[in-house]
């Protein structure tokens, strides 16, 4: 199966909609120098062909509405219609945000709640909407924090501490910072030893990343220890709060000696994601290094809503506007549809179909780290790669197959031949248990028909692809021809 | 496993060879085996400064993207450019035709801080 592109489907004059002439003639209403000496080469298709293109890829798309898709971090749960309709309301999606703030309280009494839910869930005092995805609220955090430190005249901070399970926007952000990162070796048990984190410490570290849950799925259970340490070194806390699905209601970043974390919203607080956006990656910290979140911040004047631009030590705006706003409606419906009792079973039944998959898998995969999980387990196929040569990659493969979305892959480094399973709350215990059956099968197959696995996937539009060539030479762009 | 012992190791995975004045720079058999298929190298240029224990470059593979880690300290006087249009030779050969950089040592007793070849086969046994 194949599917061209809508430029191999282009024929010359074919169009869709024929507009009206403009009254003016282009050179009237644009200045000269922004026209264009010749016409775009866009594709000429009539709108049968358009609708029909789109509709066949869509039939292709592996997503999160037509099948269970357990990618470690990712956090896939089913995203409720009745969110995506509030969110459609024309009062929300249609509102301009230059509309006078007087106009639009409704809208600011949203974000203004959203702010307050989010620090009752985070244990944090000030919450900001404005990063527009996780990564982007960790690149906030590490500014806000450079803006602290340097405001207390303790510029020569220059190292942050990154445990070697984290995720790869950490480091990332630290680098974007401007800062340089040090990498923290895991204890034996997976998770940050107070002693190896002593070592690395030093009046020169800005702050420690710590994700707790930890990428391994395990609880930082020496947390409140590991914060006294980083703020005795004059250093910052920072949660990346990706993993918060497993801790709603019951255990808050800001309790745990955090002083900023991110929500990433597209996942815990199931808002559409993959594909690369919209996301929301709000911010959470404490009270001292609010005068420093992004300009501007919402505050009550005299009964009404507005916007206050007058904050000197900000660091200023990361995003155009107040954030993606749409987003932060689903968010809000979804807070509001489960309610804090809901929002703790979340966690519950996330944790719990978490260690029902690595209870039963246990004797088919290697479990790298024994003990209960939170909620995602990562499992090893080291055992199974060395007795019949399939690996990590060759299961995800085969998984889809049977129409399931592969375990996040080779993530965390620290595990050989990882699978990252988080099933979520929203799945089935048939679902579970269709999945641990397929995975037992798929281990049988490895060490029956190999081949099988090697090949995989066998009824995917698009085989096996060759991930090194497609790194090496990317064909990043269609050409003619 | 196949470790030559003409050369001392790094903990990191890198092997330094004595080459007459000048040391040779690669990575491992084991390393290679574990980092997959390799997919960019990127290496430091001629007469860039590199540091015992600190990265010189960075290679990724379909898995992940690692750091380079210089055995010894000195000045980089011959980098392996054509390694760079041909990834597969960083792990088909990586004792000779996969060298990455030849480096000046600024002090060429750092290598006595680097494994032999029996204790770095044990090293990776140990993380195997």
């Amino acid at each position: 199966m194949s599917e061209p592109t809508l430029f191999d489907l282009s024929q010359p004059g074919k169009r869709c909609t024929r507009m009206p002439r403009p009254e003016r003639a282009a050179e009237e209403l644009v200045p000269t120098r922004h026209l264009r000496a010749e016409a775009p080469a866009l594709p000429e298709v009539s709108e049968p062909e358009i609708a029909r293109h789109y509709a066949r890829l869509a039939a292709w798309n592996f997503n999160v509405d037509r099948n269970f898709y357990p990618l470690g971090s990712c956090t896939m749960k089913y995203n409720p219609r009745a969110h995506e309709a509030i969110a459609a309301d024309p009062g929300w999606a249609r509102l301009h945000p230059a509309t006078p703030d007087e106009c639009v309280q409704g809208a600011l009494e949203l974000i203004a709640e959203l702010e307050t839910w989010l620090a009752a869930i985070l244990g944090m005092d000030a919450v900001s909407l404005q990063p527009p995805a996780g990564a982007a609220g960790e690149f906030t955090s590490l500014r806000v924090f450079r803006a602290w430190h340097d405001a207390r005249g303790d510029a020569a901070r220059t190292r942050v501490i990154v445990p070697d399970t984290a995720h790869g926007t950490n480091p990332a952000s630290v680098a974007r910072c401007g800062w340089e990162v040090t990498v923290l070796p895991s204890g034996e048990d997976g998770r940050v030893s107070p002693e190896a984190l002593a070592d690395a410490l030093g009046d020169d570290v800005a702050a420690l990343m710590l994700t707790n849950p930890n990428t391994l799925g395990l609880f930082e259970t020496r947390v409140l220890e590991i914060a006294e340490m980083v703020h005795d070194a004059g250093a910052l806390m920072y949660c990346d709060g990706a993993n918060l699905n497993a801790l709603l209601g019951h255990a808050r970043p800001g309790d745990m000696g955090f002083d900023a974390v991110q929500v990433n919203l597209h996942k815990t607080f199931s808002t559409p994601h993959g594909g690369g956006g919209p996301g929301a990656g709000p911010i959470g910290v404490v009270a001292k290094l609010e005068p420093f979140l992004p300009a501007p911040r919402l505050v009550e004047r005299e009964g009404a809503l507005g916007w206050d631009w007058d904050r000197p030590q900000s660091i200023g705006k990361v995003q155009a506007w107040f954030g993606n706003f749409l987003i932060a409606v689903r968010a809000w419906a979804y807070i509001r549809a489960m309610g804090a009792e809901g929002l703790r079973r979340v966690t519950e039944d996330a944790v719990l179909a978490a260690n029902y998959v690595r209870g039963a898998l246990r004797d088919t995969l290697d479990l790298p780290y024994p003990g209960a999980c939170m909620h995602e387990c990562v499992l090893s196929a080291k055992t199974l790669a060395g007795e019949t040569g399939v690996r990590a990659a060759d299961i995800a493969k085969r998984l889809l197959d049977y129409d399931i979305h592969p375990p996040t892959m080779y993530f965390p480094l620290v595990v050989d031949e990882a699978l990252m399973i988080e099933p979520t709350e929203t799945e089935s215990k048939a679902t579970l248990d269709r999945f641990i059956a397929v995975m037992r099968e798929i281990a049988r197959d490895a060490a029956e028909h190999p081949e099988l696995l090697h090949d995989a996937p066998h009824s995917t539009p698009v085989r096996r692809v060759d991930e090194v060539t497609a790194a090496r030479k990317p064909v990043l762009r269609w050409r003619e021809g | 496993m196949q470790v030559p012992d003409d050369r001392k190791y790094a903990q990191t995975h890198e092997w330094a060879k004595v080459d007459g004045d000048l040391i040779r720079v690669g990575i491992t058999d084991f390393a290679g085996e574990q980092l997959g298929d390799i997919i960019f190298l990127d290496l430091p240029e001629v007469g860039a400064e590199v540091r015992q224990g600190a990265a010189f470059g960075e290679i990724e593979s379909v898995k992940a993207v690692s750091d380079l880690i210089a055995p010894i300290s000195g000045e980089v006087r011959e980098v392996n450019e054509p390694l760079m249009d041909d990834l597969d030779g960083v792990t088909s050969d990586p004792w000779e035709a996969g060298w990455m950089i030849a480096v000046a040592p600024e002090d060429p007793s750092q290598m006595a801080a680097l494994m032999d070849a029996a204790a770095y086969a044990e090293h990776c046994e140990r993380e195997a």
